[in-house]
Protein backbone atom coordinates (compact mmCIF):
# COMPACT_ATOMS: atom_id res chain seq x y z
CA UNK A 1 0.00 0.00 0.00
CA UNK A 2 1.36 3.38 -0.91
CA UNK A 3 1.55 5.76 2.04
CA UNK A 4 0.56 8.80 0.02
CA UNK A 5 -1.17 9.03 -3.28
CA UNK A 6 -1.34 12.20 -5.31
CA UNK A 7 -3.45 12.45 -8.40
CA UNK A 8 -3.32 15.19 -10.97
CA UNK A 9 -1.41 16.36 -13.95
CA UNK A 10 2.37 16.06 -14.07
CA UNK A 11 2.32 18.76 -16.73
CA UNK A 12 1.55 21.37 -14.09
CA UNK A 13 4.59 20.27 -12.04
CA UNK A 14 6.62 20.63 -15.22
CA UNK A 15 5.22 24.09 -15.72
CA UNK A 16 6.23 25.03 -12.20
CA UNK A 17 9.79 23.93 -12.94
CA UNK A 18 9.71 25.66 -16.30
CA UNK A 19 8.62 28.96 -14.74
CA UNK A 20 11.80 29.19 -12.63
CA UNK A 21 14.03 30.30 -15.49
CA UNK A 22 11.77 33.04 -16.89
CA UNK A 23 11.13 34.21 -13.33
CA UNK A 24 14.83 34.74 -12.75
CA UNK A 25 15.16 36.34 -16.18
CA UNK A 26 12.36 38.86 -15.66
CA UNK A 27 13.79 39.68 -12.25
CA UNK A 28 17.23 40.36 -13.74
CA UNK A 29 15.75 42.62 -16.43
CA UNK A 30 13.90 44.86 -14.04
CA UNK A 31 16.73 44.80 -11.52
CA UNK A 32 18.94 46.24 -14.24
CA UNK A 33 16.32 48.85 -15.14
CA UNK A 34 16.03 49.96 -11.51
CA UNK A 35 19.80 50.19 -11.19
CA UNK A 36 20.09 52.08 -14.44
CA UNK A 37 17.36 54.51 -13.42
CA UNK A 38 19.05 55.10 -10.10
CA UNK A 39 22.36 55.87 -11.78
CA UNK A 40 20.98 57.96 -14.64
CA UNK A 41 17.34 58.98 -14.15
CA UNK A 42 17.02 60.84 -17.47
CA UNK A 43 17.72 57.63 -19.44
CA UNK A 44 14.65 55.93 -17.98
CA UNK A 45 12.46 56.25 -21.10
CA UNK A 46 14.98 54.67 -23.41
CA UNK A 47 15.62 51.86 -20.94
CA UNK A 48 11.95 51.09 -20.38
CA UNK A 49 11.32 50.60 -24.11
CA UNK A 50 14.04 47.99 -24.36
CA UNK A 51 13.06 46.48 -21.04
CA UNK A 52 9.48 45.81 -22.13
CA UNK A 53 10.67 44.00 -25.25
CA UNK A 54 13.12 41.97 -23.20
CA UNK A 55 10.39 41.28 -20.67
CA UNK A 56 8.03 40.01 -23.37
CA UNK A 57 10.66 37.79 -24.94
CA UNK A 58 11.64 36.29 -21.58
CA UNK A 59 8.09 35.90 -20.39
CA UNK A 60 7.17 34.07 -23.59
CA UNK A 61 9.04 31.04 -22.22
CA UNK A 62 6.82 30.82 -19.17
CA UNK A 63 3.75 31.48 -21.27
CA UNK A 64 4.64 28.76 -23.78
CA UNK A 65 5.20 26.53 -20.77
CA UNK A 66 1.63 26.98 -19.54
CA UNK A 67 0.27 26.32 -23.02
CA UNK A 68 2.31 23.12 -23.28
CA UNK A 69 1.23 22.08 -19.79
CA UNK A 70 -2.32 22.07 -21.11
CA UNK A 71 -1.39 20.39 -24.37
CA UNK A 72 0.48 17.50 -22.73
CA UNK A 73 -1.37 17.50 -19.41
CA UNK B 1 -30.68 28.14 -22.90
CA UNK B 2 -30.96 27.39 -26.54
CA UNK B 3 -30.58 28.95 -29.91
CA UNK B 4 -28.58 32.15 -30.21
CA UNK B 5 -27.82 32.52 -26.49
CA UNK B 6 -26.11 29.14 -26.20
CA UNK B 7 -23.27 30.47 -28.32
CA UNK B 8 -22.42 33.07 -25.69
CA UNK B 9 -21.61 30.78 -22.74
CA UNK B 10 -19.46 27.64 -22.53
CA UNK B 11 -21.17 24.28 -22.23
CA UNK B 12 -22.66 23.79 -18.75
CA UNK B 13 -22.29 20.29 -17.38
CA UNK B 14 -23.44 20.90 -13.78
CA UNK B 15 -21.36 20.55 -10.58
CA UNK B 16 -17.99 22.18 -10.08
CA UNK B 17 -15.57 21.64 -12.86
CA UNK B 18 -12.16 23.26 -12.76
CA UNK B 19 -11.81 25.68 -15.69
CA UNK B 20 -9.61 24.30 -18.40
CA UNK B 21 -9.34 24.06 -22.14
CA UNK B 22 -13.04 23.21 -22.36
CA UNK B 23 -13.93 26.68 -21.01
CA UNK B 24 -12.88 28.06 -24.38
CA UNK B 25 -15.23 25.88 -26.44
CA UNK B 26 -18.01 28.06 -27.71
CA UNK B 27 -20.52 26.40 -30.01
CA UNK B 28 -21.38 28.31 -33.19
CA UNK B 29 -24.50 30.48 -33.08
CA UNK B 30 -26.16 28.66 -35.94
CA UNK B 31 -25.38 25.01 -36.61
CA UNK B 32 -25.41 25.64 -40.34
CA UNK B 33 -22.64 28.30 -40.13
CA UNK B 34 -19.81 26.58 -38.19
CA UNK B 35 -17.29 29.45 -38.48
CA UNK B 36 -19.60 32.06 -36.93
CA UNK B 37 -18.95 31.75 -33.19
CA UNK B 38 -18.39 34.23 -30.37
CA UNK B 39 -14.78 34.88 -31.35
CA UNK B 40 -15.79 35.73 -34.91
CA UNK B 41 -18.60 37.98 -33.66
CA UNK B 42 -16.17 39.90 -31.42
CA UNK B 43 -13.63 40.32 -34.18
CA UNK B 44 -16.31 41.62 -36.56
CA UNK B 45 -17.62 44.02 -33.90
CA UNK B 46 -14.10 45.29 -33.23
CA UNK B 47 -13.70 46.12 -36.92
CA UNK B 48 -17.09 47.76 -37.52
CA UNK B 49 -16.71 49.99 -34.46
CA UNK B 50 -14.78 52.12 -36.97
CA UNK B 51 -13.16 54.15 -34.20
CA UNK B 52 -10.62 55.83 -36.46
CA UNK B 53 -13.20 56.82 -39.09
CA UNK B 54 -15.51 58.45 -36.53
CA UNK B 55 -12.58 60.06 -34.75
CA UNK B 56 -11.11 61.56 -37.91
CA UNK B 57 -14.36 62.82 -39.44
CA UNK B 58 -14.67 65.99 -37.43
CA UNK B 59 -11.13 67.27 -37.10
CA UNK B 60 -10.83 70.67 -35.52
CA UNK B 61 -8.14 72.98 -34.22
CA UNK B 62 -9.58 72.65 -30.74
CA UNK B 63 -9.99 68.90 -30.39
CA UNK B 64 -13.02 67.27 -28.86
CA UNK B 65 -12.56 64.47 -26.34
CA UNK B 66 -12.80 61.78 -29.00
CA UNK B 67 -10.28 63.49 -31.20
CA UNK B 68 -7.94 63.94 -28.25
CA UNK B 69 -8.04 60.22 -27.43
CA UNK B 70 -7.55 59.29 -31.06
CA UNK B 71 -4.65 61.66 -31.55
CA UNK B 72 -2.96 60.47 -28.38
CA UNK B 73 -3.23 56.85 -29.54
CA UNK B 74 -2.07 57.80 -33.02
CA UNK B 75 0.96 59.71 -31.79
CA UNK B 76 1.80 56.92 -29.38
CA UNK B 77 1.97 54.37 -32.18
CA UNK B 78 3.60 56.81 -34.57
CA UNK B 79 6.35 58.15 -32.31
CA UNK B 80 7.00 55.45 -29.72
CA UNK B 81 6.59 52.40 -31.90
CA UNK B 82 7.00 53.22 -35.57
CA UNK B 83 9.57 56.02 -35.53
CA UNK B 84 11.74 54.62 -32.77
CA UNK B 85 11.78 51.10 -34.20
CA UNK B 86 11.79 51.46 -37.98
CA UNK B 87 13.61 54.76 -38.38
CA UNK B 88 13.35 57.26 -41.18
CA UNK B 89 11.24 55.17 -43.56
CA UNK B 90 8.47 54.49 -41.06
CA UNK B 91 5.57 56.24 -42.82
CA UNK B 92 4.94 53.35 -45.22
CA UNK B 93 4.29 50.95 -42.36
CA UNK B 94 2.32 53.30 -40.14
CA UNK B 95 -1.18 52.24 -41.35
CA UNK B 96 -0.33 48.59 -40.77
CA UNK B 97 1.02 49.23 -37.29
CA UNK B 98 -1.93 51.37 -36.25
CA UNK B 99 -4.44 48.85 -37.58
CA UNK B 100 -2.62 46.00 -35.81
CA UNK B 101 -2.34 47.90 -32.55
CA UNK B 102 -5.98 48.95 -32.39
CA UNK B 103 -7.28 45.56 -33.54
CA UNK B 104 -5.23 43.61 -31.01
CA UNK B 105 -5.90 46.11 -28.22
CA UNK B 106 -9.67 46.15 -28.68
CA UNK B 107 -9.88 42.39 -29.02
CA UNK B 108 -7.72 41.92 -25.92
CA UNK B 109 -9.82 44.36 -23.93
CA UNK B 110 -12.91 42.33 -24.79
CA UNK B 111 -11.58 40.07 -22.04
CA UNK B 112 -12.60 42.60 -19.38
CA UNK B 113 -15.52 44.25 -21.17
CA UNK B 114 -18.60 43.14 -19.20
CA UNK B 115 -20.74 42.16 -22.18
CA UNK B 116 -18.16 39.86 -23.76
CA UNK B 117 -15.66 38.75 -21.06
CA UNK B 118 -13.63 36.76 -23.52
CA UNK B 119 -10.43 37.96 -25.18
CA UNK B 120 -10.61 37.02 -28.86
CA UNK B 121 -6.92 35.98 -29.10
CA UNK B 122 -7.50 33.34 -26.41
CA UNK B 123 -8.49 31.11 -29.31
CA UNK B 124 -5.21 30.21 -30.96
CA UNK B 125 -6.49 30.63 -34.51
CA UNK B 126 -6.65 34.42 -34.23
CA UNK B 127 -3.01 35.02 -33.24
CA UNK B 128 -1.97 32.47 -35.87
CA UNK B 129 -3.76 34.52 -38.52
CA UNK B 130 -2.20 37.78 -37.34
CA UNK B 131 1.27 36.25 -37.12
CA UNK B 132 1.02 34.73 -40.61
CA UNK B 133 0.08 38.16 -41.94
CA UNK B 134 3.02 39.80 -40.18
CA UNK B 135 5.35 37.02 -41.40
CA UNK B 136 4.30 37.51 -45.01
CA UNK B 137 4.69 41.28 -44.72
CA UNK B 138 8.13 41.42 -43.15
CA UNK B 139 9.54 38.78 -45.46
CA UNK B 140 7.82 40.48 -48.37
CA UNK B 141 9.31 43.91 -47.75
CA UNK B 142 12.73 42.33 -47.23
CA UNK B 143 12.54 40.41 -50.50
CA UNK B 144 11.19 43.45 -52.32
CA UNK B 145 14.14 45.50 -51.13
CA UNK B 146 17.07 43.09 -51.50
CA UNK B 147 15.79 40.34 -53.81
CA UNK B 148 15.29 36.77 -52.61
CA UNK B 149 18.93 35.76 -52.20
CA UNK B 150 20.05 39.11 -50.92
CA UNK B 151 17.34 38.99 -48.27
CA UNK B 152 18.19 35.42 -47.25
CA UNK B 153 21.84 36.41 -46.94
CA UNK B 154 20.94 39.47 -44.90
CA UNK B 155 18.72 37.64 -42.46
CA UNK B 156 20.78 34.52 -41.95
CA UNK B 157 24.28 36.03 -41.92
CA UNK B 158 24.99 39.02 -39.68
CA UNK B 159 27.79 41.22 -40.91
CA UNK B 160 31.26 40.61 -39.58
CA UNK B 161 30.98 36.93 -38.67
CA UNK B 162 34.27 35.08 -39.34
CA UNK B 163 34.13 32.32 -41.97
CA UNK B 164 34.70 29.37 -39.61
CA UNK B 165 31.57 30.35 -37.67
CA UNK B 166 29.31 30.31 -40.74
CA UNK B 167 28.14 26.67 -40.43
CA UNK B 168 26.97 27.43 -36.91
CA UNK B 169 25.55 30.92 -37.38
CA UNK B 170 23.68 30.51 -40.68
CA UNK B 171 21.25 27.73 -39.63
CA UNK B 172 20.80 29.33 -36.22
CA UNK B 173 19.92 32.75 -37.60
CA UNK B 174 17.73 31.28 -40.33
CA UNK B 175 15.68 29.21 -37.87
CA UNK B 176 15.45 32.08 -35.41
CA UNK B 177 14.46 34.75 -37.94
CA UNK B 178 12.24 32.85 -40.35
CA UNK B 179 10.70 29.97 -38.39
CA UNK B 180 10.68 30.79 -34.68
CA UNK B 181 9.60 34.45 -34.98
CA UNK B 182 6.02 33.89 -36.20
CA UNK B 183 5.55 31.02 -33.75
CA UNK B 184 6.62 32.99 -30.70
CA UNK B 185 4.74 36.08 -31.91
CA UNK B 186 1.45 34.19 -32.08
CA UNK B 187 2.00 31.97 -29.04
CA UNK B 188 2.95 34.94 -26.85
CA UNK B 189 -0.30 36.73 -27.58
CA UNK B 190 -2.39 33.57 -27.41
CA UNK B 191 -0.93 32.18 -24.23
CA UNK B 192 -1.06 35.50 -22.38
CA UNK B 193 -4.74 35.88 -23.16
CA UNK B 194 -5.42 32.19 -22.50
CA UNK B 195 -3.64 32.12 -19.16
CA UNK B 196 -5.14 35.45 -18.10
CA UNK B 197 -8.67 34.38 -18.89
CA UNK B 198 -8.07 31.08 -17.13
CA UNK B 199 -6.85 32.94 -14.04
CA UNK B 200 -10.01 35.04 -14.00
CA UNK B 201 -12.12 31.90 -14.42
CA UNK B 202 -10.40 30.14 -11.54
CA UNK B 203 -11.09 33.01 -9.16
CA UNK B 204 -14.62 33.80 -10.31
CA UNK B 205 -15.94 30.27 -10.80
CA UNK B 206 -14.16 28.92 -7.73
CA UNK B 207 -15.36 31.85 -5.62
CA UNK B 208 -18.91 31.46 -6.85
CA UNK B 209 -18.90 27.73 -6.12
CA UNK B 210 -17.43 28.17 -2.65
CA UNK B 211 -19.88 30.93 -1.80
CA UNK B 212 -23.12 29.46 -3.13
CA UNK B 213 -22.69 25.70 -3.27
CA UNK B 214 -20.72 24.79 -0.13
CA UNK B 215 -21.87 24.41 3.46
CA UNK B 216 -19.13 25.49 5.85
CA UNK B 217 -18.64 29.14 6.85
CA UNK B 218 -14.90 28.96 6.18
CA UNK B 219 -15.56 28.00 2.56
CA UNK B 220 -18.09 30.78 2.11
CA UNK B 221 -15.63 33.33 3.50
CA UNK B 222 -12.94 32.05 1.17
CA UNK B 223 -15.40 32.40 -1.71
CA UNK B 224 -16.11 36.05 -0.86
CA UNK B 225 -12.39 36.79 -0.61
CA UNK B 226 -11.79 35.09 -3.95
CA UNK B 227 -14.55 37.09 -5.62
CA UNK B 228 -13.19 40.38 -4.25
CA UNK B 229 -9.67 39.44 -5.26
CA UNK B 230 -10.87 38.65 -8.78
CA UNK B 231 -11.33 42.42 -9.24
CA UNK B 232 -7.58 42.83 -8.69
CA UNK B 233 -7.02 40.09 -11.24
CA UNK B 234 -9.16 42.05 -13.70
CA UNK B 235 -6.94 45.07 -13.10
CA UNK B 236 -3.87 42.95 -13.79
CA UNK B 237 -5.54 41.67 -16.93
CA UNK B 238 -6.15 45.20 -18.26
CA UNK B 239 -2.44 45.88 -17.81
CA UNK B 240 -1.38 42.61 -19.46
CA UNK B 241 -3.78 43.07 -22.37
CA UNK B 242 -2.58 46.59 -23.13
CA UNK B 243 1.02 45.46 -22.76
CA UNK B 244 0.55 42.55 -25.14
CA UNK B 245 -1.05 44.77 -27.79
CA UNK B 246 1.95 47.09 -27.43
CA UNK B 247 4.44 44.21 -27.58
CA UNK B 248 2.79 42.69 -30.63
CA UNK B 249 3.05 45.98 -32.52
CA UNK B 250 6.58 46.70 -31.33
CA UNK B 251 7.79 43.28 -32.42
CA UNK B 252 6.11 43.69 -35.81
CA UNK B 253 7.92 46.99 -36.26
CA UNK B 254 11.14 45.40 -35.05
CA UNK B 255 10.85 42.55 -37.56
CA UNK B 256 10.12 44.94 -40.42
CA UNK B 257 13.04 47.11 -39.36
CA UNK B 258 15.46 44.17 -39.21
CA UNK B 259 14.24 42.86 -42.56
CA UNK B 260 14.88 46.17 -44.29
CA UNK B 261 18.01 47.21 -42.41
CA UNK B 262 21.05 48.09 -44.49
CA UNK B 263 24.36 46.48 -43.67
CA UNK B 264 26.65 48.70 -41.71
Amino acid sequence: MTPLEITGSLGIVGYGLGAIGPGIGVGLIFASVIQGTARQPEARGAMMGTAWIGFAVTEALAIIGIALAFVFG
Amino acid sequence: MSGFLSGLVPLDTGGFEAPGVQSFDFPPFFASVPWFDKYMLQAIVSVIMAFWLIMARKNAMVPSKGQFIGETAYFFVRNTIARDMIGHDFRRYLPLLIALFSFVLINNLFGVFPLTLLPTPSHVGWPYGLAIMVWVIYNGVGIAKFGLFGYLKNTSLPAGVPVFMWPLIIPLEFVSNIIVRPITLSLRLFANMFAGHLLVLVFVLGGEYLLLHSESVVNKTAGVVALIFSMAIFGLEIFVQSLQAFIFTVLTAQYISSATAEEH
